[in-house]
């Protein structure tokens, strides 16, 4: 099994390239082979490292060592001192008071598996998630006890504001401008939601915040109730999270014990109090205002907007709903400030993003890591290199509702601008890594079956929608579709997305609309030639004759 | 038999009662209420829904709740199940990850086995087959679920072994 142990990245912007970064890779690809380490040391390229001097750079994983400026007559002592031996080369090694923030964090990652970088997962798996003693020890409540005692609710918001927080459900709206237009929607009383219905396939880090941190998500709410003056919070935890559920309920209990929750909280005149409510299975209840619908007690389904939940969310009320990840991020924002948060991640992008990779790679699981990594980083240093070897073709970003990326774009920043900049969404953070044995015709398949069971059936875009095209990609899979149904089906993709009434129907046809625009060959092939490339798909109708080329 | 049909209304009743006890009689709290019944009977039975609206709706002051309005939010949710299931509930997640990771052929092993589709329950009401949506385990996919034990990893060749742990 080939595992990458080790990756080079070598700087390619164009200053680097002035000073000869091409050659400094080709460089490094000639050593590591005359050493042998082919098999086992990745060498990638990487862009926007925003340092015009003192390059190329050059950085070497997991040590997250940089080196600058780095000549070709360099490159056979890094190789042979770092790569082979195992031991950084000090005489080399970039000032590092030259990089900016964006680079310096890299140092952070020093030794690095699986996750270095944690704010969101800081306590997980380190504290009993049963003890707020525990919690309280590893700074909990810290953050709540200074916007109570030390900060006016509008200096809660505007630090959340300036520390850049964009909500982390997939949407990346700016958590802060949400609380401000709560705070000055007029109406009473307000409501605060934590969203943590995560039915997004292949998305966990919700899940696995609650249950390893839930005290975490108790304190945010609460800061965020004070911000926008609400006394009420709801948590909507989806059924199938149990664990989550029992975890939450006894945080509440010890909190309120405690007088950390409940009534005059910190013995000031603030109280807040949490609700938990399970959810009873239902995708579309991660949709805002269908979960709203669903706390009333009723059928889960989305209402139009606008209005928005700002102004009209539950009992009609102004309510702030806020993904779980989004919030577990306030209070390290409000007891480290702002500047301190802002320095992580990208300038556009702050703060880190929770992942998880999934698929045909050697490791799957969780990883907090900065806004703005690859997707070759990820697939390399987390995920330890492709499945038995095999090439990369393609990764679904943000699980169902997300967009597929070809092997081409692995190289690509991970942070909402550069994401969204290429057609990519970076949605609930799931990364479906697919070697070349995937077909992409099945994938859809499984995808569109999945929309096609959770339609909530209100508007008919969606209702009819997804249940054609799952018909007509399980025809092509059979290979017994026409090229028209192709285009049909993009008129249809096309209708959905723009007249469904909420994003479950806007978003289901962006993985068939991604495959189509990048594998479009493979999908004809099913149909024109009625053989699946891969070898997947139930191909029933009989292959045409084959006919000598001239 | 008579009385056997008797006793399970007066458990009824005494469950509703207890539910709406706990989460209040209040329409926002009609999902944890079904949520209560549904984990004690393993369905809604229809004479639930009447009696949660026997307490809910009370026209005198101004709150109106009809059976349809139970009916519809018991039957949008995939965790409630309208008529009596099985023993054991095997829910298996066919969602894309575990699909990449080769869950159809686990799904088909486990149809096969039991000489059933899913959303059907056996002759001997042993077994229900359903389908759900992500389980949020997708490390470890393919995924099922059996009741409430969760098997990761799983291949066609561990389903009779795991199926038969269960009596």
């Amino acid at each position: 099994m080939k595992v990458i142990r080790s990756m080079v990245l070598v700087s390619v912007d164009q200053a680097s390239l002035e000073h000869g970064a091409e050659a400094v890779f080709h460089e490094f690809l000639e050593q590591i082979e005359e050493f042998g380490l082919s098999d086992q040391i990745a060498v990638s390229t990487i862009r926007d490292v925003s340092v015009h001097e003192d390059v190329p750079l050059v950085i070497v994983y997991p040590d997250a060592a940089v080196y600058a400026p780095v000549k070709v007559e360099d490159v056979h002592t890094i190789v042979e001192e770092h790569l082979f031996k195992g031991n950084i080369v000090p005489s080399l090694l970039a000032m590092m008071h030259e990089l900016v923030p964006e680079i310096a964090w890299m140092r952070e990652r020093r030794g690095a598996l699986p996750v270095q970088k944690r704010i969101v997962l800081e306590r997980a798996g380190i504290i009993d998630p049963n003890s707020i003693e525990d919690y309280v020890l590893y700074d909990g409540f810290q953050a709540l006890g200074k916007a109570l005692t030390q900060m006016t609710p509008a200096e809660v918001i505007a630090e959340v504001e300036k520390s850049g927080l964009q909500g982390r459900g997939g949407a990346g709206f700016p958590t802060g401008r949400k609380w401000s237009f709560v705070a000055s929607t007029p109406g009473s009383p307000k409501y605060v939601i934590c969203n943590a219905d995560e039915s997004e396939p292949g998305t966990f880090k919700d899940r696995l915040i609650i249950e390893g941190d839930p005290f975490s998500i108790i304190e945010a709410m609460t800061i965020t109730g004070y911000a926008i003056g609400s006394h009420d919070g709801y948590i909507y935890i989806r059924g199938e999270y149990p664990l989550a559920y029992r975890r939450i309920e006894h945080a509440i209990q010890q909190a309120e014990a405690y007088g950390l929750l409940g009534n005059n909280i910190f013995g000031t005149d603030f109280s807040f109090h949490v609700h938990p409510h399970a959810g009873a299975g239902a995708y579309i209840c991660g949709e805002e205002t269908a979960l709203i619908e669903s706390l009333e007690g009723k059928r889960g389904m989305p209402r139009a907007r606008p209005p928005y939940p700002t102004t009209y969310g539950l009992f009609g009320k102004p309510t702030v709903v806020n993904n779980v990840e989004t919030l577990a991020n306030v209070p390290p924002i409000l007891r480290n400030g702002a500047v301190w948060y802002r320095e992580v991640g990208s300038p556009k992008s702050t703060g880190t993003k929770v992942y998880t990779i999934l698929g045909n790679v050697n490791f799957t699981g969780l990883i907090e890591v900065p806004m703005g990594i690859t997707l070759r980083e990820v697939i390399d240093i987390y995920g330890k290199g492709m499945k038995d070897g095999k090439k990369l073709k393609l990764v679904q970003t943000g699980g169902s509702s997300g967009t597929i990326a070809p092997a081409s774009l692995q190289d690509t920043p991970m942070d909402f601008d550069s994401f969204r900049n290429a057609g990519v969404s970076l949605g609930s953070g799931a990364l479906l890594v697919c070697d070349e044995e995937t077909c992409v015709v099945d994938l859809a398949k499984a995808i569109l079956r999945f929309f096609r069971n959770e339609c909530c059936g209100k508007c008919t875009p969606c209702r009819i929608g997804t249940l054609r095209l799952y018909e007509i990609v399980t025809q092509i899979s059979e290979g017994t579709a026409s090229l028209s149904d192709l285009e049909l089906m993009m008129k249809i993709s096309e209708a959905m997305s723009e007249v469904s009434n909420c994003g479950l129907g806007q978003t289901a046809p962006t993985a068939l609309r991604d495959i189509l625009k990048y594998f479009r060959e493979e999908v004809e092939a099913h149909i024109t030639d009625h053989i699946c490339p891969v070898g997947v798909c139930p191909i029933t109708m009989s292959s045409p004759e084959l006919v000598p080329v001239a | 038999m008579a009385h056997i049909t008797e006793e399970k209304e007066m458990d009824i009743v005494d469950l509703v009662t207890k539910a709406i006890e706990k989460h209040g009689a209040t329409r926002d709290a009609v999902v944890p209420i079904l949520s209560e019944i549904n984990l004690a009977l393993g369905y809604i039975p229809a004479s639930a829904l009447a009696e949660i609206r026997r307490h809910i709706h009370i026209p005198q002051e101004g709150v109106f709740l009809a059976d349809s309005h139970l009916y519809s939010a018991a039957s949008f949710y995939t965790l409630f199940s309208l008529k009596p299931i099985g023993r054991h509930v095997i829910r298996f997640c066919e969602s894309a990850p575990c699909h990449v990771m080769g869950g159809h052929e686990v799904i088909q092993a486990i149809q096969d086995q039991l000489s059933l589709k899913p959303g059907e329950t056996s002759a001997d009401r042993k077994w229900s087959l359903l389908t759900t949506s992500c389980i949020g385990i997708c490390g470890v996919g393919p995924v099922f679920v059996v009741d409430d034990d969760v098997y990761g990893n799983v291949t066609p060749e561990r389903v009779p072994e795991i199926l038969g742990r269960y009596q």
